[in-house]
């Protein structure tokens, strides 16, 4: 909302420095997003500042400042031809020192062309030679300095500005023509130069949609008093009882509605202090009568309509118009004055008479009945809409006005007479007339102003202060509140311009904010809970998904977050393309955004994997995991199931590369049974891996992981013909996913530390031949289990098949550790041991030692 | 026999200085005190020697044996630290040239983020609730004092799913009924983080789906002094000791009175530039007193109970922090913004 400060002055003293009233402003809740100055010097740097201390403004600041010596209040004495140009004149002007002769090219100007010297001067704003100003002509804000030259052979030095040159408005359609008691020769900064505050209303404040509520809040935030603006009227003409009927359907979607009329309006444009005054408010000038209705919207914030009523009389055949507020019917359409026929809903209020449709009620007005050049007699409208239902047609219209806009956030029912009061008075200035006496007011449901109780201690309990009860009624009275006290308890009623405040201990909190607000956030102290400290009951399933991402960071992977909204076809490229489509039902988005963007994912792998093409662009080397949710739902429309998923992937070369040399094979199935074993060892898991088949992966090269019985995960590399559905190069991507609560959930809560050992092992290699089919945790488990307790570790270090080795037999090397806490083993015991295990391999596995 | 002695000690020593390497040594070594050398001849021999002789003879015999012996340590040693010497003068490296890079894993920044933000918080007594991301409309708005049609729904660009009533979460707020019901009449203590939605082209500044991390506190006697408190003891762990706070009235349904708190601007030291956008301010949280309305549908008496909430966007603080201008690195993971946290 943008607040034209010499308008906020018609309501309440200001004589903070702007600064200071932007930093009130701003920590009250009506955040000032910006400072427009027009005309005034714009501050630099640190400002004076006024009660708490020299600071600078704390928000954006723009504008122009009018340079009092250059740019003062001029007039026009006559308009002359230019010799050879037709869309130019040559304007004789007094600038208070002495005439000029000034070349112009507004059209405005033209009607006054060869008509001699003028019987009432032209005030206009007048810039001298040097002054800066915006470029007219040129698009946005470009500064330009006035100076000598000759245009089509007349010598040119300084100008009458349109509002564009000056930095009012974007208008450059004419010179700006000033109200006629304008100062000639005064600095125009002086004369007219303003501020405009841009201030964001949240929703809870829509009651400050206006000057007056800005000026409310900046008397009770200064503590002067507010200028409360006149409701009376200045009847001049018949009464208005009999001439117009009124009837409501629906109290509860239309709780008031006030009519008034004033008869022998003069249409023509607004004096030029209500055209600027809108404009800088954000709002374009187009005649008196609207002018007027928009003001005082502005100003009070109670939309008006105005109707033609010799419209509404020829509509009701020459009889009494009727007035009635009604549901659209079935299939009931409305033109309304942006040039839409809409069709309404069941729900859209009407404005009617016996005719038909008239606008769309608290939104906008129809065509037919609008207020035009030819209109004499006006009938005002002020009325209230139940908030709730003005939201709904906007939404379903998506239709919005500067109307719907403040009564989709509530006005209080008691600004429909107060509106329709002022723009009565407002458009007899501005257009004449005799205003009828007496409104036509029907108001079936008052809201009821709610009373809440407080009392210093309920404020204590929600802000942590001791104010005394004479405070607290100083603050609720400046916001409007009327108070009542007994002893220590409030009795605060809410002014008829709100709708905000609740009742019960609701109404307190609303209350309490005004309070705080009010008296300052800033003055509230800090302080350190002093409450009882609540049971403890921490985050076991986070503490471990943190421990396990420290493990797989150790691992020297590389941690991705990715998008949880995917698309089907985005999923469906983790399988080759032949395989059966994906048909679980997905978490589906009713409003998505970007067609790419429809489900929520089912596949983390998916996701990782785009990582990876998206990457490997600019890495050879790629190793990144990634824990994260997928979306998995039973039924469509059920609130799915949001289990944690972990996924591994590597690709490229085993190492960086280097000057030195290093190796640079790719990453294989083994480098990643490795990165996942040790990750699951480290967490005390002790993984076991099964040949599987699963469609991402290749056949061959593809594993279950098991904790136990159960399956926790698989990895694998992936398939060659997902490889190809993805951006990749030919080389080797493999990758491990994980049920990722199974794996938090499977790590023990403790572990036992085996002791360092204080006697020497014994080490020696065993090779042994077996068939090409024994799998080699066979030969391993075999191994541990026929050693004993002395048999403390097996790896194997050689996998040899060839020469010496016959065909369909491989040779497995071990290297075996024998090893007992208590004691330095013996050849006899050491020699014992083996015999039982080589004895073992022969009768189970069918082995040969190989010599 | 003992000017023989003599001459070949001369002999030895005088040689022994002209030799400059290992080999040479050796050589020497074998001439003089081998075997078969001829002072070892002469040792050999001395019980051929008369009774007279030999004691002069032997005796001198071993001193020449000691002499080159000790001689032939020292030349060793000295051999040994000049070649020493030399090999530290010629063995210069290149030390511009690269050294092996280890390979390192890093965690995303915004779980960087978090998990500052966890500890700071836990370190306080607030600890970790989760819960889920696709909720219902009335945990997400109905709940928090927003019914249908309220004008404050428009804060939110909800993304909403094909099933009446499921949506995308909006803010982790819905966390605050859920961790209300399960602790109620309990005094509550938590944060909750999480991932959210908003329907909105992402651009620089705006990302389809952002961290954020809420926070809540309901006890006997919790004031807004409390959360003034807090967020600034917060503050200053999270953005240095000196830090400087503002707290500034503002609207959200489900706290009253609410805040948002702005911390004074560290790019320009609250002098105003474009990322404060000249307030020389920055909005960190928003903040305030639970609604009555809220404490109620979360199981708490509202006239006995009081609490504060507050909530804050990890991805924005990293950014502040970091100067990053466009919110999509985040999701991105491009590895060269990655690598670089
Ligand atoms: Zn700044």
């Amino acid at each position: 909302m943008k607040i034209p400060l010499s308008w906020l002055k018609d309501f309440v003293e200001i004589d903070l420095p702007i600064n200071e009233l932007v930093h009130r402003l701003t920590l009250a809740g009506l955040e000032v997003e910006e400072a427009q100055f027009v005309g005034l010097p714009l501050p630099v740097g640190i400002i004076e500042g006024h009660t708490s201390g020299d600071r600078q403004i704390e928000t954006n600041v723009t504008g122009l400042a009018w340079d009092p010596e250059k740019i003062v209040v001029g007039a026009i004495l006559e308009v002359m031809s230019h010799p050879d140009a037709d869309r130019l004149v040559l304007c004789r002007l007094d600038d208070g020192a002495q005439e000029h002769i000034v070349l112009a090219g507004g059209p405005n100007l033209f009607p006054y062309k060869g008509k001699g010297p003028l019987e009432k001067a032209l005030k206009v704003a007048y810039a001298r030679e040097g002054a800066q100003i915006y470029d007219g002509h040129k698009p946005g804000n470009e500064l330009t300095t006035l100076k000598r030259r000759k245009i089509r052979g007349v010598e040119s030095y300084s100008m009458a500005c349109s509002e564009k040159e000056l930095g009012i408005s974007d208008d450059h359609e004419g010179v700006i023509i000033l109200d006629d008691d304008a100062p000639v020769g005064v600095p125009l900064a002086d004369y007219m130069g303003d501020v405009v505050l841009d201030i964001a209303i949240t929703p809870n404040i829509a009651r400050n949609a206006n000057i007056l509520g800005v000026a409310r809040e900046v008397a009770a935030l200064t503590d002067v008093p507010l200028k409360e603006p006149s409701y009376e009227v200045e009847w001049s003409g018949p009464p208005l009882e009999g001439r117009v009927r009124l009837e409501i359907h629906h109290p509860e979607l239309n709780p008031r509605f006030v009519l008034g009329l004033i008869e022998g309006v003069e249409i023509c444009p607004s004096p030029y202090w209500v055209q600027r005054r809108l404009r800088l408010a954000g709002m374009r000038p187009i005649n008196n009568i609207v002018d007027a209705t928009n003001y005082v919207m502005l100003e009070i914030g109670e939309p008006l309509h105005a109707f033609d009523f010799d419209v509404l009389v020829e509509r009701a055949g020459g009889e009494t118009p009727t007035i009635l507020t009604r549901l659209a019917e079935p299939g009931e359409r409305l033109t309304t004055l942006d040039g839409v026929e809409r069709e309404l809903d069941d729900f859209t209020v009407l404005v009617a008479d016996s005719a038909g449709g008239l606008s769309i009620a608290g939104v906008m007005g129809g065509a037919e009945s609008e207020v035009s050049e030819q209109t004499t007699n006006m009938l005002l409208e002020g009325a209230a809409w139940n908030f709730i239902n003005i939201r709904r047609t906007t939404a379903s219209q998506k239709l919005s006005s500067d109307a719907s806009y403040r009564f989709e956030r509530g006005v209080h029912p008691a600004m429909a007479e107060r509106g329709v009061r002022r723009g009565l008075n407002f458009v007899a200035k501005l257009a004449g007339g005799k205003i009828a006496e007496g409104l036509v007011d029907e108001y079936p449901l008052p809201p009821v102003d709610s009373t809440v109780e407080i009392t210093p201690m309920d404020v204590e309990r929600w802000l942590g202060i001791n104010l005394e009860v004479d405070e607290i009624v100083d603050i609720l009275r400046r916001l409007g509140f009327s108070v009542e006290v007994d002893g220590q308890v409030l009795h605060v009623t809410t002014p008829d311009h709100r709708l905000d405040i609740s009742q019960g201990v609701d109404g307190q909190a609303d209350l309490i904010e005004e309070i705080a607000r009010i008296y300052g956030y800033d003055r509230i102290p800090e302080t350190q809970i002093a409450d009882r400290i609540p049971p403890q009951y921490g985050n076991p399933r986070l503490e471990r998904e943190e421990r396990v991402r420290d493990v797989l960071v150790g691992l020297g992977l590389q941690e991705v977050v990715t998008y949880r909204l995917t698309s089907p076809v985005r999923e469906m490229r983790i399988f080759p393309p032949e395989a059966p489509p994906d048909d679980r039902p997905y978490v589906r988005l009713a409003n998505p955004i970007a067609s790419d963007r429809v489900v929520m994912r089912h596949s983390l792998l998916a996701s990782v994997l785009e990582i990876v093409e998206r990457n490997i662009r600019i890495r050879d080397r790629i190793a990144l995991f990634e824990i994260g949710q997928v979306y998995l739902t039973s039924e469509e429309g059920d609130l799915p199931e949001e289990p944690l998923r972990l996924v591994i992937a590597l690709s490229g070369p085993r190492s960086l590369p280097a000057w030195q040399g290093s190796d640079l094979e790719s990453m294989d199935f083994y480098d990643l049974k490795g990165l996942v074993d040790e990750f699951m060892t480290t967490l005390h898991l002790g993984p076991l891996y099964k040949p599987m088949e699963h469609p991402s992966f290749h056949p061959g090269k593809c594993a279950r992981i098991l904790i136990g019985e159960r399956q926790v995960g698989v990895l694998g590399e992936l398939h060659p013909k997902v490889r190809e559905r993805y951006d990749l190069p030919e080389r080797p991507v493999v990758a491990a996913e994980l049920d990722f609560n199974l794996i938090i959930e499977s790590i023990p809560e403790s572990h036992a530390v085996e002791p360092v050992p204080a006697f020497p092992p014994v080490l020696e290699d065993l090779a042994v031949v077996v068939d090409e089919e024994v799998q080699a945790d066979e030969v391993e488990t075999l191994l541990k289990r026929a050693g004993g307790d002395l048999l403390v570790d097996v790896k194997l270090f050689d996998l040899y098949r060839g020469e010496q080795i016959p065909e369909g037999k491989k040779s497995l090397a071990y290297s075996m550790v024998y090893q007992a806490p208590d004691r330095t083993l013996t050849d006899e015991e050491v020699s014992k041991v083996r015999a039982r295990v080589i004895k073992k391999l022969e009768t189970d596995l069918g082995a040969k030692l190989r010599d | 026999m003992l000017e023989r002695l003599e001459e070949l000690e001369r002999q030895a020593l005088t040689e022994l200085e002209g030799i400059t390497d290992e080999a040479g040594l050796n050589a020497w070594r074998v001439k003089y005190l081998g075997r078969s050398a001829e002072l070892g001849v002469i040792l050999a021999g001395l019980r051929e020697l008369s009774k007279e002789d030999r004691p002069a003879v032997g005796r001198r015999a071993n001193e020449v044996k000691l002499n080159l012996e000790s001689t032939l340590q020292t030349r060793v040693e000295a051999l040994r630290v000049a070649a020493l010497e030399r090999s530290l003068q010629e063995e210069r490296l290149d030390v511009s040239l690269p050294g092996r890079k280890p390979i390192l894993g890093r965690i995303h920044p915004a779980n960087q983020t978090l998990r500052q933000i966890y500890n700071i918080w836990a370190e306080m007594g607030f600890q970790i609730y989760l819960s889920r991301e696709v909720e219902t409309d009335d945990f997400n708005f109905g709940l928090l004092n927003m019914p249908e049609h309220h004008p404050a729904r428009d804060m939110w660009d909800t993304f909403h799913t094909t099933a009446t009533g499921v949506l995308l979460r909006t803010h982790t707020s819905p966390g605050q009924i859920h961790v209300m019901r399960e602790r109620a009449p309990e005094p509550i203590r938590v944060i909750l983080p999480g991932m959210c939605y908003r329907y909105e082209q992402s651009s620089t500044r705006a990302e389809i789906q952002f961290n954020q991390v809420e926070g809540l506190a309901v006890g006997h006697h919790i004031t807004f002094a409390d959360l003034k408190g807090t967020l600034n003891a917060f503050a200053r762990r999270m953005f240095g000791e000196h830090v400087r706070t503002r707290f500034r009235a503002a609207h959200f349904p489900f706290t009253e009175p609410s805040a948002e708190m702005d911390i004074e601007c560290f790019i320009c030291e609250g002098k105003g530039c474009s990322v404060c956008r000249r307030s020389g301010w920055l909005e960190i949280l928003g903040c305030g007193m639970v609604h009555p309305i809220v404490l109620r549908n979360g199981g708490y008496d509202p006239t006995v109970f009081t609490g504060f909430a507050f909530g804050m966007g990890p991805e924005r603080i990293t950014m502040l922090k970091h100067g990053i201008d466009d919110i999509r690195y985040f999701w991105g993971n491009d590895l060269r913004f990655l690598e670089q946290f």
